[in-house]
């Protein structure tokens, strides 16, 4: 069974990042990026379920401007087979994304595609559902648990009131959310067999997809600075403001 | 010229910071404060490859050169482990560097495949008491016996031995006085450091505490045949090979050591205030610091430098030195100055960098001194007379 896992190249979790000048966007300039970290938790469970024999083969999949060849190779040095990267400098949006992937997972005859749930840039969290409704499939979105049996996809999905467990019958999509698993470190020989593997280059006209933005950016702004808190001298003092004040209570 | 790091170096960064940030001040902190060998810490470097990084594809190595060793011993000494984490290593990535090049297929299946998986541990038995840098006077013997050798003698700074179960063993077969040339007569050994009968005694020192520091004791010990190293006599010339890649990495530890410092000399700098100020915001405080980053970025590329020169097989001798020169004054410049940037916390082990300042000490004097490499340097690129 044929595996597709996303993945996508964004600002690096430990940066601080800070909003452009002309306020167009965030600066990426000389930033460290990284692969998105729900990315990592969907490579390491398409990785574990080839170590179980569900899967035979893992293609690693990004969107974007040349350098997301690193994200794949990450995705490889963990245990992703090969890569390809859909090359366009364009900003994609979250549909454009889910028509190429629903275009390679048609290509590719891939059983299964597993996602992030989102990314920690834009926190859209749409490209997985909007896949699945493309290509028809079901879905198991918000994953912490994942187990393939018999063609069947069975997902515990996180949803607010608890735990959710859903059984999907594959070919089917797949986002993962933090609890899913503890994704692997890249091991040195990892890192070095990465190397060897091999990265298919294609650009979305290749594929028929359209990736022109729908959405226009107006403006990107600081969020507001936190102001600081007061102390109140006693308890009757703070249930009157939350009352008359905060009128929460 | 083209001095940027290649996809797979920033890779190995990456790589190394992920396993390193796993282990906090705290595991530091009581490895240092129990005088506790890192354990955990080696058992996740062997077990993600890193042991291997410089040894043959065909044991579990990865084949890559000083320069990437060097990346990966940077990050290493970065991390809150600082030159204890580095030395909890070092061994493995210069010091089977005479088996990998002079050792027999069977002796290097047989040493260097547990050295790459982190099952066995070797030590570095070179140094002697009466000895030092004068590496040619040293008296440890090794007598020719039927199947091996019978070896009397006093090693020094034996560094890890005792977590280690191999060592690395430079003894004379010849004394000094009846050879040719006094580089000559020198025989080395990698074999079982068998503490039932080698005595290995700990020496109590300032810093660095995490890696043990000895006094080994050598009295009628036999090795076989089988675990000597090359030709009997140029043990000597098997060695140098490794020096100029430990001074590289010994340098590029000691950059990192300093970096780490001056981290936390910043941050503490950018959140502590003091009459109604940031102190960082003072240039009493903020020039200091930023001297101390311009002489470890200027100390942390000529050692690349020397790397890139090792790895491209050409003379690299002046720059591993002077590398290492520069590195262990810019650390030890930047870890005293992130223990006066903290005042008073700067004395306490909570904030960490009296730690890094104690070990930062060590990178000045071991394993060579700033004399004798400015003695080599004067000698062997300015043209001038030895002076001892």
């Amino acid at each position: 069974m044929k595996l597709l896992v996303a993945v996508k190249r964004v600002v690096d979790y430990n940066v601080k990042v800070r909003v452009k000048s002309d306020k167009t966007g965030v600066e990426t300039a000389g930033v460290k990026m990284s692969m998105n970290p729900f990315d990592e938790i969907a490579v390491e469970e398409a990785v574990r379920l080839k170590e179980k024999g569900v899967a035979s083969e893992i293609v690693a999949v990004s969107i974007g401007v040349s350098q997301a060849q690193e994200t794949i190779r990450t995705a490889l040095a963990m245990g992703a087979d090969r890569g390809v990267l859909v090359e366009t400098d364009v900003a994609v949006e979250p549909l454009a994304v889910a028509k190429v992937l629903k275009a390679l997972a048609e290509k590719e005859g891939a059983q299964i595609v597993v996602l992030g749930k989102q990314a920690i840039d834009d926190d859209m969290n749409a490209t997985g559902q909007m896949l699945a409704a493309l290509l028809g499939w079901p879905q198991g979105t918000f994953a912490s648990k994942v187990e393939i049996a018999d063609g069947t996809a069975t997902v515990t999905r996180e949803i607010d009131g608890g735990l959710e467990t859903v059984a999907l019958a594959l070919p089917a999509v797949i986002t993962a959310d933090l609890r899913l698993n503890e994704p692997r470190y890249a091991s040195l020989p990892n890192i070095m067999k990465a190397r060897k593997k091999s990265i298919d280059m294609l650009k979305p006209e290749d594929l028929g997809v359209d990736v022109t933005p729908r959405l226009t950016t107006l403006s990107v702004s600081e969020p507001p600075v936190r102001k600081a808190g007061i102390k109140v001298p006693d308890v009757a003092t703070l249930i009157e403001k939350l009352r008359n004040e905060a009128k929460v209570i | 010229m083209d001095i940027r790091y290649t996809k797979e170096q920033d890779a190995i960064r990456d790589g190394v910071k992920q396993i390193c940030d796993g282990f906090d001040d705290k595991y530091w902190s009581d490895c240092d404060q129990e005088k506790r060998f890192p354990f955990e810490f080696h058992r996740a470097m062997a077990d993600n490859g890193w042991l291997g990084i410089t040894m043959p594809e065909e044991f579990g190595g990865a084949n890559l050169g000083v320069t990437e060793a060097a990346i990966m011993m940077h990050e290493v000494a970065c991390s809150a482990g600082g030159y204890s984490a580095a030395s909890a290593l070092h061994l493995n990535l210069f010091g089977p560097h005479a088996v990998v090049v002079f050792g027999t297929p069977e002796q290097k299946e047989r040493m260097l495949t547990p050295l790459i998986k982190g099952t066995d541990r070797a030590c570095f038995g070179v140094t002697e008491p009466d000895a030092g840098l004068d590496t040619t006077s040293i008296t440890t013997f090794a007598r020719k016996v039927e199947g091996g050798y019978r070896v009397t003698g006093r090693k020094i700074w034996t560094s890890s031995g005792q977590v280690a179960n191999k060592i690395i063993l430079l003894t004379r077969t010849t004394p000094k006085e009846d050879c040719k040339r006094p580089t000559d007569g020198m025989t080395l050994f990698y074999t079982d450091l068998d503490k039932t009968k080698i005595e290995v005694r700990r020496i109590p020192k300032m810093g660095r505490n995490a890696v043990d520091s000895n006094a080994t004791f050598i009295d009628d010990y036999f090795i076989p045949d089988r675990d000597r190293i090359g030709e009997e006599g140029k043990g000597f010339h098997y060695i140098l090979h490794s020096l100029n890649p430990e001074r590289i990495l010994v340098g590029i530890e000691a950059v990192g050591l300093g970096r780490g410092a001056l981290a936390r000399a910043s941050n503490y700098a950018r959140e502590r205030k003091v009459f109604g100020r940031l102190i960082g915001q003072n240039q009493g405080i903020q020039h200091p610091l930023a001297e101390n980053w311009a002489y470890l970025e200027s100390a942390y590329w000529m050692i690349m430098r020397a790397a890139g020169l090792y790895d491209a097989g050409q003379p690299c001798g002046a720059e591993a030195n002077a590398g290492k020169f520069l590195g262990g004054r810019a650390a030890f410049e930047a870890c005293t100055r992130a223990v006066m940037t903290h005042g008073g916390m700067g004395y306490s082990t909570e904030y960490q960098v009296e730690r890094l300042f104690r070990e930062s000490i060590l990178l000045r004097i071991a394993p060579i001194t700033e004399q004798m490499i400015l003695s080599f340097i004067a000698e062997k690129v300015l043209d001038l007379p030895k002076s001892y």
